[in-house]
């Protein structure tokens, strides 16, 4: 019983920690979305915060610097990001599939010039990494993103730009910079948890260590119907799902033990790490379905703002 | 100006006939890059000597391959009179050329980690499994909790056979030693996830498994992360085991071994025998006997063996080169010896 508690404590605590990244992430992708703004590339947003943070780590041996550099990194790809998607009105999935292949090219040919090497970054020691920080950090974010739309009016207008952003141009707000402020804030949180990954998570950066959570973390947010709490909620879930499907791995469960083969072999494919490991995307697809409850994305997503209609 | 143009002819013809035989060699890489610290890398280098040292035309390239479907695309153009010898690195890219040599008979290629018997392929068949076997020696020899690890990266048959290599090799040692296999993933993300290779890591350390081996590419740099975290919480019988170069160097102290896999060394000479007209093609075998595999002993672990020890590694490790500890090889077997097991 005690080593069933202890096993599942660390299943937690590994669930946490798996899952920061994903809730920074995810609340980026709340503040480009909420505006109006779709955000695909913060998977390319992740991978230059994470490697920004791993190369200013490198060198100023101060993690908190690290921080604001992949912040600052995925700041500047959003800017890019936004100038083509807000001002110059492209086609927003079609621009975010470019910027997160611009990440993917871009972040070798810098750590080419820097290290000589298109694969991986120097080692960062221990003693300049965070442990817990970014993790704690990333849950403080949500509840000061959800007091911020709940609370402010900043954050109304933010939800009425992804809403009804000609209703907000009546009441005399500037749509186009508060769709520029929803995406460059995107960037930041998305650098920050790329950053996570790179200077939390693993010892330095290596080539496209994000492994598809960009995407992960835009699911948990369509999972959490584009709001803070719920968004951080479903990416710890997706995190527990990870943590359990690593714990399932080589455990002996009790073997089923049915008078039928076709029952046993049920059981079985339901307690195996590949089921488990699929969970979070099945859970995805059927709530993009809209079976567990409407979720409904923000009326005016992906539609360009023009102000002279 | 006729003469002129009659004397350039006459100076190329000239230095054509003269000029030794350099050849153009084509390496296409698989998606971990030049950089992986991994076989990709490995073979890269072996390319990038022989680019050096070799007579090879400067013309010779390498291609990463980002996508599965892309490696078809440079092996064609390759294939297509544009390269004398095609090097294609890694399982996609090996099955891509194994399939165009039908179609262009007259072009050579080399393929590492694959197993074909083409007359215009010289497959490198690296064999793994008694590399694996090798180390679940070592790891079983050494370990206190009776507990040993294996995280491999994708899970697919060549992740497999080392797998079972490694469980027969622990098994060998010592039947009653419990084995813990995980792999980090089902896609190819899976080679570049440090941040999922050390959470398995730790929750492999956190069960009682005190030596790991993680052949998982980029990911398993995760696993020595893992390692340095535990050792300074407090446990410190924690060990590594390091694949394909020799990873003693990364966490003193706590890398037991590593299995070096000579793929540059092997990429090398099968240039430098392209050139000499002398490439035997074909499936070729590579383990302890040839100097393709070894376990690295080195200032950073030597400290960890004692003398009997390391004797009874060599021993072993000559065992299986005379043939006398039949490994089994996934390969053909096609199933995991026993399935991983541990008590909850």
């Amino acid at each position: 019983m005690m080593q069933v508690f202890e096993i599942a404590s660390f299943v937690f605590a590994s669930a946490l920690r798996m899952s920061s990244p994903l809730i920074f992430a995810a609340l980026g992708g709340i503040m480009s979305e909420r505006s109006g703004v779709i955000n695909i590339s913060l998977e390319g947003k992740m991978l230059v915060g994470a490697f920004a943070a791993a190369v200013v780590t490198y060198y100023f041996h101060s993690p908190v610097l690290g921080l604001l550099g992949g912040a600052l990194a995925g700041f500047i790809l959003a800017s890019i990001y936004s100038l083509f998607v807000i001002s110059f009105k492209s086609n927003q999935i079609v621009t975010g599939t470019a910027i997160n292949i611009l990440a993917a090219g871009i972040v070798p040919l810098i750590s080419q010039a820097l290290f000589q090497n298109t694969g991986s970054t120097p080692e960062i020691p221990m003693a300049d990494r965070f442990t817990q920080f970014p993790i704690i950090l990333s849950w403080v974010s949500v509840v000061l993103i959800w007091a911020w739309f709940r609370y402010s009016p900043f954050g109304l207008w933010h939800q009425f730009a992804g809403e009804h952003p000609y209703a907000l141009q009546t009441s005399g707000v500037d749509v186009i910079s508060t769709r520029w402020c929803g995406v460059l804030s995107s960037g930041i949180f998305a650098g920050l948890g790329g950053a996570t990954l790179s200077i939390c998570l693993s010892s330095n950066f290596t080539r496209n260590m994000t492994a598809g959570r960009g995407f992960m973390a835009l699911a948990a947010l369509i999972v959490g119907r584009w709001r803070p709490m719920t968004a951080a909620v479903a990416c710890i879930f997706f995190g527990l799902f990870d943590a359990v499907g690593i714990t399932l791995q080589g455990l002996t469960l009790p073997q089923p033990d049915f008078d039928s083969a076709l029952l046993n072999n049920f059981v079985k494919f339901f307690i195996s790490t590949q089921f488990v490991q699929i969970i979070p995307y099945l859970l995805t697809v059927i709530a993009v379905a809209g079976f567990v409850g409407r979720s409904r994305p923000p009326k005016a997503l992906g539609i360009p703002f023009l102000k002279n209609r | 100006m006729g003469l002129r143009v009659l004397w350039f002819v006459f100076l190329m013809c000239f230095s054509l006939t003269v000029e030794a035989y350099s050849p153009r060699v084509c390496l296409i890489l698989d998606k971990g890059g030049k950089d992986d610290k991994a076989f990709n890398q490995a073979a890269y280098e072996g390319f990038a000597r022989a680019l050096k040292n070799l007579p090879v035309s400067q013309d010779s390239k390498f291609v990463t391959v980002r996508e599965d479907s892309q490696a078809t695309q440079f092996a064609r153009t390759f294939s297509s009179g544009n390269c004398d010898l095609i090097i294609a690195v890694g399982f996609n890219n090996a099955d891509v050329a194994h399939k165009l040599s039908e179609s262009f008979p007259n072009q050579k290629y080399v393929v590492v980690d694959a197993t074909y018997a083409s007359s215009n392929i010289r497959s490198l068949s690296f064999q793994d499994h008694e590399g694996a076997f090798l180390m679940g020696a070592i790891a079983a020899i050494k370990t206190k909790s009776l507990q040993v690890g294996f995280i491999g990266g994708m899970e697919i048959p060549l992740m497999q056979r080392y797998q079972t290599g490694f469980e027969a090799g622990v098994k060998y040692i010592n039947p009653k030693i419990n084995v813990v296999s995980s792999f980090v993933g089902l896609t190819a993300s899976a080679w570049n996830n440090p941040a999922k290779a050390k959470e398995i890591a730790l929750s492999m350390y956190q069960r009682g498994v005190d030596i790991i081996y993680a052949p998982a590419g980029a990911s398993s740099l995760g696993v020595f992360d893992a390692v340095q975290q535990v050792t300074k919480s407090g446990l410190d019988h924690c060990f590594v085991i390091g694949t394909d170069f020799n990873q003693n160097y990364m966490v003193p102290g706590h890398v037991l071994t590593s299995l070096i896999k000579k793929v540059d060394v092997q990429v090398y000479n099968s240039i430098q025998q392209f050139i000499n007209h002398n490439m035997q093609t074909g499936l070729v075998k590579l383990s302890f006997k040839e100097n393709a595999l070894d376990w690295a002993l080195d200032r950073f672990n030597s400290g960890l063996y004692s003398k009997n020890e390391i004797q009874r590694i060599n021993d072993i490790k000559k065992k299986i080169t005379e043939g006398r500890i039949q490994v089994p090889d996934f390969y053909r077997s096609g199933h995991s010896l026993s399935q991983p097991s541990s008590k909850l």
